[in-house]
């Protein structure tokens, strides 16, 4: 494409089907600890 | 639907659905149409508005190019996720926040732990309620493995012997039971020791140490109970706990009203040798002097802006730094149940008490009406779980429709609960240092791809 770079996968989706095996770590979102976006955790699979 | 915006000189368009995120040319970020939108706009429509400002033919090739990316579902993909409320159901919990030290050797005026007591009085954790809260953790996992227990305080080291106890019962336990413990602690340093460090850095998969950036600004706040600064007695040990480390650790401050030039902090922790920096906006009653109000929102996120470009330069030189809000992963992150899930406070995260007592997270203890049980008489709450439970992003009526949802995940259920009443609302200041936080992270990958 000449007008759009795109930087990733449309994967969410995807990850519905695979996901949720709750392996991965606890994402704390406040202040007071870690918080972080959930969007910075990785995935445990 | 979409989200789009210009940071940095990049035209930046978010698919909030698929998770896609693209950089476009000025012509596609306005035929795109509004930010926000549900659906691709009629492009006619689009022609006539910007027929004075592209060609022709650039509107029928940025037209072109995004009528592709609907067709992949990567622009204006459908929200397929409703449907998850329903499975919004209890999970085993795996998780766990110890208390391990009601009581701290420095007096910080911002500590939401009311210096450590959390408003009840100083008491350490007995490695008794310790092992019980590990029972508690091993039966409560079902078929999970990974189990994360963190030591916090207060101040843990302050209690460390109970601190090991507890660490040695739990890891005798892991193949019998097949678990795999993950300890984290976080500490203000002031006890750290040779002994201590290397003892951590072995057990522990992550550790955080406190530390407010500038000898000054660290100062300002985080003091022992005779009024001195803490900066001197913890920065050398930090140095060398770090300089021995080879698993997670980072360095974390907390700024407040008094020094929104905070990127200077990251910098100075920088110049210190920690690459892995976090500094956070204070969590406190809206009334103290140094709160963070709506007002400085503007300031904040143009501070956010500066640190961002700061960073893009820095690993551009091949420099190390994570900053850890601008931390996002576009491919590898979690799955969409997680997003959805968020914190998982009350759910699959619960803290416990020197006294055994059970509370949502670290931040709902002292709430009395919020405790869950207690390990002493063997309580436990399972209507409160659930409610935890079904509170996820998509629940909260504000959430659902914004674009950070599957970044953010609806905040915290505790600052929601303390600024607005209910778990449920999220907190203004909150969602605007989030989104921006994320629009940072996201303008960051796109300088560096
Ligand atoms: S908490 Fe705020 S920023 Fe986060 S998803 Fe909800 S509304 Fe958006
Ligand atoms: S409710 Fe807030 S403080 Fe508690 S675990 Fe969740 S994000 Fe962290």
């Amino acid at each position: 494409m000449k007008h759009i770079k795109t930087l990733n996968t449309a994967s969410l989706k995807k990850s519905a089907e695979k996901g949720g095996c709750g392996e991965c770590q606890a994402s704390c979102q406040s202040a007071c600890k870690t918080s972080c976006t959930v969007a910075n955790q990785t995935c445990e699979k | 639907m979409i989200h789009k915006y210009r940071l940095n000189g990049y035209n930046i368009i978010m698919d909030v659905n698929s998770g896609a995120v693209h950089v476009t040319d000025d012509v596609t970020f306005d035929m795109v149409g509004d930010d926000g939108g549900v659906s691709m706009p009629d492009m006619e429509e689009q022609r006539r508005k910007y027929a004075g400002k592209y060609t022709e033919a650039q509107m029928d090739e940025a037209a072109g190019e995004i009528a592709q990316l609907v067709q992949s579902g990567a622009l204006f993909s459908e929200d397929y996720y409703a449907g998850f409320a329903a499975k919004a159901i209890s999970s085993p919990i795996k998780s766990m926040c110890l208390h391990i030290a009601h009581d701290c050797n420095l007096v910080c005026d911002y500590c939401f732990a009311a210096k450590g007591d959390f408003g009840h009085g100083r008491c350490l954790m007995s490695a008794r309620i310790g092992k019980k809260a590990i029972d508690f953790l091993i039966e409560k996992s079902a078929n999970r493995r990974n189990l994360e227990v963190d030591f916090f305080g207060g101040e843990p080291l302050m209690n460390f012997g109970v601190v090991k106890e507890i660490v040695e019962y739990a890891r005798s336990l892991e193949k019998e039971h097949n678990k795999n413990f993950r300890f984290t602690i976080t500490t203000n340093g002031v006890l750290l020791n040779d002994d201590i460090i290397d003892y951590i850095n072995g057990q522990m998969s992550n550790i955080v140490l406190s530390i407010d950036g500038r000898p000054e600004i660290n100062d300002r706040f985080r003091k022992t109970a005779g009024g001195r600064g803490s900066y001197d007695l913890i920065i050398d040990k930090y140095k060398k706990l770090v300089s021995k480390r080879v698993g997670d650790y980072y360095v974390r401050g907390t700024f407040t009203r008094e020094n929104l030039d905070f990127s200077e902090d990251v910098l100075h922790l920088w110049s210190c040798g920690f690459d892995q920096i976090s500094v956070e906006p204070v969590v406190t009653s809206p009334e103290l002097d140094y709160s963070l109000r709506e007002e400085d929102i503007p300031a904040i996120c143009e501070e956010y802006e500066k640190l961002a470009k700061i960073i893009i330069e820095m690993k551009q030189k091949g420099e190390r730094i994570n900053f850890f809000h601008f931390n996002i992963d576009l491919d590898g992150g979690p799955c969409i149940i997680k997003r959805l899930k968020g914190c998982g406070c009350g759910n699959e995260y619960v803290a416990v008490t020197p006294e055994g007592d059970i509370y949502p997270c670290h931040q709902f203890v002292g709430m009395e009406e919020w405790k869950m049980g207690s390990l002493e008489d063997g309580s436990f709450d399972n209507d409160k779980k659930q409610l935890f439970a079904a509170n996820h992003v998509l629940s909260k009526e504000k959430c659902s429709d914004c674009w950070a949802k599957f970044y953010c995940s609806g905040g915290c259920s505790a600052n929601n609960v303390q600024y607005m009443g209910d778990i449920r609302k999220p907190h203004e200041i909150s969602c605007a240092l989030e989104k921006k936080r994320v629009e940072c992270a996201v303008m960051i990958k796109a300088a560096l791809s």
